[in-house]
């Protein structure tokens, strides 16, 4: 016999509920909503083949090359020194670590276009760090790389540093004790714990590099084909005022976008129903 | 069997506690090659630029730096960043308000995706944000040919500017605020309800000081993301000089007239403010973890 009662929808005993949520609605209706389906109803001005035709053009879809590959490396260094810096700031001991903890969140509150002449003029043929190399690294996809790193650097930091904070020592202890070495223990016992925050600092960071614009134009050097983003592919269109063109390209960075956050959320509630049982 | 374990572990106790410090830390060589790499990396992508961006900003002495700050150009530009931010920043902040409590004191269908209509600005390119307010406001816009007939100008001028900035900077404050709402649950409300107390009263004295520093923390985060936002407003500031142009699309101008002391020195202003935010970003953690 079930003895388990579900009350039935009781009263809202807190106030508020229609205005709030009413309040809500709207304001993301007018400003998210209402502006965003305008780059959806303006396509459908366009012909199939004229809208197919903008978005295959040789260089926008080198453009798209760009934007996704640098963005994807970003990320992927992102990940590599974003868990180290992580890593070091949860477990060691060193001089000044609470002012280098707090600067890890520079990016953020940086101007892009602040970040973005600082990192050109440091990484130029002539600058601090660009004369010390024989090739180019601002005005060339690696300038793109090394703006979108320092765009993501606080996403994965971030995410990974309070689960690495949260895991006990008694699991690392348990481990240990059982024969693992140091590297075992990393492999088996740590890593899958941090591995669901890695992969969604590692997409915050990639989908932010994938849109990112301030920071890109001013060490990409922006030559057609080559180190072009599709951000500023949608820019050149709107100041000759080609907005259907423009407006088409936006449609693929806007599906490319949903597309990843719709993944983000599939892995996290996967890895989430690994853990839980 | 159990005591023989327990007499065995005992013996060796002092053994095993000095092969388990070494069990759980790594290699000193590793440590410090840790150490080294993150220190390294934050110095060539952090620490550097931040520095050469004050040193680059008085290369040319202190003259070029005070006049480059107090140009007519450059005050006009802090004061449209300021007027921005004063309309966006109270806005956002009584939309993450509400939409907090709405997602965290109900249940109702639909919340899930409501979440996601919060975070969608996130998710849009800044290029894009500015585009969908000259696809509704610009001269072929959808209210295009009304708002000209009405001699109404809201894409490049300072209304656009606004809008704009509150489409990128609207997801912070709610962000900040409902995860923190929503494991502090609502036991709290109902019992100042219960008590008597409305619901405004019970917003302002129960709720209030309880999100304090999660409000000023989105508050902080949505400020510096709305001095410094750089492709939307770009695209829908039109670039008149002393009129629509932000401070940085003031140092974009500067920058690629080749005024690089100038440029330099309005964006070691927003430097400043970026440490500035940092600062007040630690204080609020500390003062959060020792309430």
């Amino acid at each position: 016999m079930n003895s388990l009662i579900i009350p039935k929808k009781s009263r809202r005993i807190i106030p508020g509920f229609h205005l709030s949520l009413g309040y809500t609605m709207l304001y993301v209706s007018l400003l998210v909503l209402l502006p965003l389906s305008m780059i959806f109803i303006h396509t459908m001005s366009l012909s199939w083949s004229a809208f197919i035709d903008i978005i295959t053009d040789p260089r926008a879809v080198a453009s798209y090359k760009v934007s996704f590959s640098t963005a994807l490396i970003a990320g992927l260094l992102n990940v590599f020194f974003g868990t180290t810096i992580a890593w070091v700031l949860v477990r060691y001991q060193f001089p000044f670590k609470r002012i280098i903890d707090g600067l890890v969140d520079l990016p953020f509150a940086l101007p892009t276009a602040v970040a973005g002449i600082a990192l050109t003029s440091l990484y130029a043929p002539n600058g601090w760090i660009g004369q010390f190399f024989d090739f180019k690294i601002a005005f060339t996809p690696l300038g793109i790389i090394i703006a979108l790193t320092f765009i993501g650097l606080p996403f994965v930091v971030r995410t990974v540093q309070p689960v690495l904070q949260n895991i006990s020592a008694e699991v690392e202890e348990a481990s240990a004790s059982l024969g693992a070495n140091r590297l075992q223990t990393f492999r088996k016992v740590i890593l899958p714990e941090l591995v669901p925050a890695i992969l969604t600092g590692f997409s915050l960071a990639f989908a932010r590099a994938l849109g990112e614009y301030g920071s890109v134009v001013f060490i990409a050097g922006n030559m057609p084909m080559k180190t072009e983003i599709t951000p500023l592919i949608i820019m050149t269109k709107l100041e000759q005022y080609d907005y259907a063109g423009a407006t088409a390209i936006a449609v693929v960075m806007l599906v490319t976008s949903f597309i990843l956050l719709f993944t983000i959320n599939l892995i996290q509630w996967l890895a989430n129903r690994r853990f839980v049982h | 069997m159990e005591q023989s374990t327990f007499i065995q572990q005992a013996s060796t106790g002092k053994r095993k506690a000095a092969t388990q410090t070494a069990a759980l830390q790594e290699p000193r060589i590793i440590r410090y090659t840790l150490i080294f790499i993150a220190l390294a990396f934050l110095a060539f992508f952090i620490v550097l630029p931040l520095v050469s961006i004050f040193i680059t900003a008085f290369q040319k002495g202190s003259d070029v730096y005070f006049t480059a700050i107090t140009h007519p150009d450059a005050l006009a530009a802090i004061k449209l960043t300021l007027i921005v931010v004063a309309i966006t920043v109270p806005l956002n902040a009584i939309f993450g308000v509400m939409a907090a409590w709405a997602l965290t004191k109900f249940n109702f269908k639909g919340k899930n995706l409501l979440l996601t209509m919060v975070d969608l600005p996130f998710a849009v390119s800044p290029v894009i944000a500015g585009l969908v307010f000259i696809l509704l406001f610009g001269s072929q816009g959808l209210f295009g040919e009304w708002l000209f007939a009405h001699d109404i100008k809201i894409v490049f001028a300072l209304p656009g500017i606004v809008l704009a900035t509150i489409f990128v900077t609207l997801p912070f404050v709610a962000r900040e605020l409902i995860p923190l709402m929503q494991t502090q649950g609502i036991s709290e409300e109902e019992a100042s309800i219960s008590l008597g107390a409305s619901g405004f009263k019970t917003f302002w004295y129960v709720t209030l000081p309880n999100i304090k520093w999660g409000l000023f923390y989105g508050l902080i985060l949505c400020n510096a993301r709305a001095i410094g936002e750089f492709g939307a407003v770009s695209v829908v500031s039109g670039h008149i000089r002393g009129m629509t142009n932000t401070m940085p699309l003031h140092i974009e101008i500067l920058y690629n007239e080749y005024q690089f002391a100038a440029a330099f020195a309005v964006a070691s202003l927003m430097s400043v403010m970026a440490i500035f935010t940092l600062i007040v970003k630690d204080i609020i953690a500390w003062k959060s973890k020792s309430s």
